[in-house]
């Protein structure tokens, strides 16, 4: 049968499950990620999922990674087709020595099957159909009965999955019973006929910790819940609608009074981006803290209202849900390729804050920092998240909050401050950082009202189109955004443990991709100090790590290299010692890739000195 | 030029409201406007209103897009914050200034450049959700800021001052309105004060989506013969169905009129609007009855104006979305941070 020996491994590979769209297998395929964490044992599931709703395929990959590599890691141990459409493509993509776990209730030919892996038949759809008769019951049990035959397989503890099944049907005992029957259904098959368990299996270990399991975009709204945001404006688009679907839902536990029931917020879906962003740039005029949440597509549309954000001096936060472009691109893919659309949206002069989370631990956080530093800043803040990130449950490190801080609502001139006889001058800048001080509408009857407007004004918000008036707030500007880089969050350098003349440069969720390709490339001698970018504008580190090092890679998830490009161009270096690795065709980066790229790049760099040869 | 404030001294004796404020408390900087513009007596009308009304100026925010209108704010309500925003984009800036803080009143002001082309989706979806606003639409069919062009209210078969004749049909902001669900539904014409200053302050006194639409003709690109937002063709066309009077705090105005052609309309806010019927049939409760009086009297080239359709008893958008009564710009941490013992229980959930 096999000609290749079949792969052994404990808390170390790769399972991956092919779907049909809409057949309910999304949460048994969650449930067998989130069983193996109970194991102790970490994981990182990724959806690889199409723009439609029903019928076409979808897949559910879960790295289970003793180690705790978090990344993707490319190539599957073993695929659980349970999708015909794509049988042939998933067969194809098993390692060698891999397995394929199938629905044999009807017989295949044998020329659908590989010589070089285990394949393993279990007649679900048989088993099923003589349990259930209900159409629905039988999609959804069958996928239950798969995880009981593959808990069997891989040597999992049935008991823990038992315990997931009772979280989730807490007080619906009918389900729960009939959930835990359809588990043990497939289970009992598999051990009854099938050698178990595999080479694949599952042992019990403590690496998992304290860490928590959740979605880029559920953190991400959290952390607008605790920054304080009480507006938030939407339109649907994938993959940013569940960052507003979970700002709603945090929202109705956390943000009604207990008294009267009434809500300390407003979500409006709105009738396009034009609306959303308008809606967010309104209330935050007028002091409320307010953001949107978007992707690509949605950037385009709102960047008129950008430049005004950063013109007319307002508040706004935009998470921007990365997906692959241009136009519609692949919009159910990852990538990195708003960096430059972001960092000068609008037309004229403009320049704006990213903030890059690593994390769903780091989406909370920034998310709720995006407020205070749009309101520091008065100005539109973008949290740069991805698709990978986003939609996806990642393994991260508890959220934390410190109940005893107070939100910066930045330069306020109050009531009693314009009875004091304080100057205001809406665009003045007193304290030299380039900030100068708004009143909310409404603050005071006969002082500090002014006019707001994308055209050009004097420091007293007075129409203006003299040249050097117009300069001086274009110059005041710069100021600011030059103030803007002390208060964002400053990158993190961990360097190689011997000195070295090689750097990489990388942020958002090209993370553990890259912890874990420093450690392959370490294993091919290839030593590197890292830094991971964790904002826009560039702190003053970035420019030291370019000067330390000879080459610096700059590691990141679109065509065009855009951080590079960013990098070149606002620390106007030669971008000969820059060099691009890019990884760009929707998948999330690999640390495999990452490994790859940049050790051939060194193994060419490494030329024997002259000196030596001749001696 | 609108840098050049207008000088803060007044005459003595001029009439105080019951705030105890003149006029002049309620205008605001020079017009840069052509001289005759429609559109600054629009501005006074503005001004007229909410003296009468007795508004605290800078409780008032004025909301605008881009284009002639757009720049009126700056004339009145000088002690008020003024946003003059993006072209078409106005509705969606005061949707979102009205949910931060629902205690202002919001007048959004616009053309007909600004709403009915650029801006249509934004004026419709604004009005749909039942913002508490006054949104004037300052509408002369003409871009006047661009020099002539043709707006999307132009009607058909009009003329522009270049002689070209418009070959696509007008939108009228009125019956979309009137379909989209507007609470409170007026025409008026600039030339017209006497109609347009009760509409006007009736609109502020009125909860939810109030919509006027002024017809204000451009002097200096549309109002020639064959336009059909001239003076001279307005004044010909008019066709009001009512006149009113707005009834407020201590200063009732006697009703003196014939009995039977008052109607008295009782606001939220306490107001009352006197009605004056001009046209014995027209029912301004019937929201269906406008708009087939509209869609007749269109047909035989009528502009109808005065109150075509007000209730009295709508919600607005923070009642729809079930808001706190405290304006949200004010809520700290203390109340909106679920805090860290919360954020405990919710990391243990996702374990």
């Amino acid at each position: 049968m096999s000609d290749k020996k079949p792969i052994s491994s404990v808390n170390d590979f790769v399972v991956r499950f092919a779907n049909v769209n809409g057949s309910g297998s999304a949460s048994a395929n969650e449930m067998f990620a989130r069983a193996i964490l109970r194991h102790g044992v970490p994981v990182s599931p990724r959806n690889i999922f199409p723009s439609n709703i029903q019928g076409l395929p979808t897949w559910y990959e879960v790295r289970v990674t003793e180690a705790g590599h978090l990344g993707a890691r490319g190539g599957v141990d073993m695929m659980v087709a349970m999708n015909p459409q794509t049988w042939d493509k998933d067969v194809a993509g098993i390692e060698p020595g891999g397995y394929l776990f199938y629905d044999s209730t009807k017989p295949m030919p044998s020329t659908k099957f590989r010589d070089d892996i285990s394949v393993i038949g279990v007649p679900l759809t048989a088993i099923t159909n003589s349990t259930y008769t209900d159409p629905r019951q039988r999609q959804l049990f069958k996928n239950i009965i798969y995880l009981g035959a593959l808990s069997a397989l891989l040597d999992m503890d049935p008991k823990l999955i038992e315990q997931l099944i009772g979280e989730q049907y807490k007080g619906k005992e009918k389900l729960l019973s009939s959930n835990v029957h359809a588990l043990h259904l497939g289970r009992d098959w598999a051990l009854q006929n099938l050698k178990c368990p595999i080479g694949l299996r599952v042992k019990k270990s403590d690496k998992v910790g304290d860490r928590i399991f959740i979605e880029g975009n559920s953190a991400a709204a959290l952390g607008a819940v605790y920054g304080g945001a009480t507006v938030c404006a939407w339109y649907p688009i994938t993959p940013s609608s569940s960052v507003a679907e979970a700002f709603t839902a945090h929202c109705k536990k956390y943000r009604h009074d207990p008294e009267t029931g009434k809500a300390k917020y407003a979500i409006v879906q709105g009738e396009d981006e034009l609306a959303s962003i308008g809606i967010v740039i309104g209330a935050s005029w007028n002091g409320a803290r307010a953001f949107t949440a978007t992707s690509g597509p949605g950037i385009s549309l709102m960047t008129e209202f950008i430049g005004l954000s950063y013109f007319a001096e307002i508040p706004a936060v935009i998470m921007n849900i990365q997906r692959a472009g241009p136009s519609t691109g692949m919009p159910t893919r990852t990538q990195q390729c708003d960096i430059i659309a972001c960092a000068y949206a609008s037309h004229g002069d403009t320049k704006h804050v990213l903030l890059f989370p690593e994390d769903p631990a780091e989406a909370f956080e920034f998310a709720a920092a995006a407020f205070d530093l749009a309101e520091r800043l008065q100005t539109t803040i973008f949290l740069m998240l991805d698709l990978d990130i986003g939609m996806n449950h990642r393994l991260c490190r508890p959220l934390k909050w410190d109940d005893a801080r107070q939100y910066d609502r930045g330069k306020i001139m109050t009531a009693e401050m314009l009875e004091e006889g304080r100057d205001f001058g809406r665009y003045l800048d007193v304290d030299g950082d380039g900030i100068p001080y708004r009143t909310y509408p409404g603050t005071h009857p006969t002082k500090g009202s002014y006019f707001t407007r994308g055209t050009s004004r004097d420091r007293y918000a007075r129409y203006s189109e003299e040249g050097s008036v117009y300069a001086d707030n274009m110059q005041r500007l710069v100021r600011k955004f030059e103030t803007a880089q002390d208060l964002v969050p400053r990158p993190l350098q961990a360097n190689a443990e011997r000195p070295t003349k090689y750097g990489v440069i990388y942020f958002g969720s090209t993370s553990p991709a890259m912890d874990e390709a420093i450690g392959l490339l370490e294993a091919r001698g290839h030593q590197l100090d890292r830094l991971r970018i964790r904002a826009f504008p560039f702190h003053s580190s970035v420019a030291s790590f370019l000067a330390e090092h000879d080459f610096v890679y700059v590691v990141e998830q679109n065509r065009d290299s855009q951080l590079r490009q960013l990098i070149v161009n606002e620390n106007g270096i030669d971008p000969v010692r820059l060099v691009p690795i890019v990884h760009y065709d929707g998948t999330p980066i690999t640390a495999r890739f990452i490994a790859k790229a940049i050790g051939d790049h060194q193994d060419h760099l490494k030329v024997t000195p002259l000196r030596k040869a001749v001696s | 030029m609108t840098y050049i404030a207008k000088p803060k001294f007044h005459h003595p004796g001029l009439k105080k409201n019951e705030l105890g404020y003149t006029h002049r408390d309620y205008e605001g900087k020079i017009s840069t406007l052509c001289a005759g513009c429609g559109h600054d007596s629009i501005t006074a009308s503005i001004i007229e209103a909410c003296y009468e009304l007795s508004i605290e100026p800078h409780r008032v925010a004025k909301i605008s897009g881009i284009g002639c209108s757009s720049k009126t704010p700056d004339y009145f309500l000088g002690n008020s914050h003024g946003f003059n925003s993006v072209h078409g984009r106005m509705p969606s800036v005061l949707t979102g200034a009205n949910l931060a803080n629902r205690d202002l009143i919001y007048l959004g002001v616009s053309g007909d450049g600004d709403s009915a082309s650029i801006g249509f989706g934004q004026f419709a979806h604004s009005i749909r959700r039942g913002v508490n606003m006054t949104y004037i639409v300052e509408n002369n069919g003409v871009y006047g800021l661009t020099k002539g062009q043709f707006s999307a209210t132009a009607d058909r078969g009009s003329k522009s001052k270049k002689g070209v004749t418009n070959t696509d049909n007008a939108i009228d902001l009125v019956a979309i309105a009137l379909q989209l669900g507007a609470t409170f539904v007026a025409r008026s014409f600039s030339g017209d004060k006497s109609q347009l200053v009760p509409l006007i302050a009736a609109a502020i006194g009125h909860k939810g989506a109030s919509f006027i639409d002024v017809i204000s003709p451009c002097i200096a690109f549309n109002n020639h013969a064959g336009s059909t937002k001239s003076f001279d063709y307005v004044r010909e066309h008019n066709d009001a169905v009512n006149r009113l009077d707005v009834l407020v705090g201590r200063d009732p105005i006697a009703v003196d009129y014939a009995p039977g052609t008052v109607q008295v309309v009782e606001q939220h806010d306490g107001s009352r609007i006197a009605l004056r019927k001009i046209d014995a049939d027209y029912d301004p409760h019937d929201r269906l009855g406008a708009q087939t009086f509209l869609a007749k009297h269109a047909a035989k080239g009528q502009i109808v104006t005065g109150l075509l359709y007000v209730d009295p008893d709508a919600e607005d958008l923070h009642e729809h979305l079930n808001t706190v009564e405290t304006p949200l710009n004010t809520l700290e941490a203390d109340t909106l941070c679920p805090g860290s013992s919360v954020l405990d229980k919710i990391n243990a959930s996702l374990r």
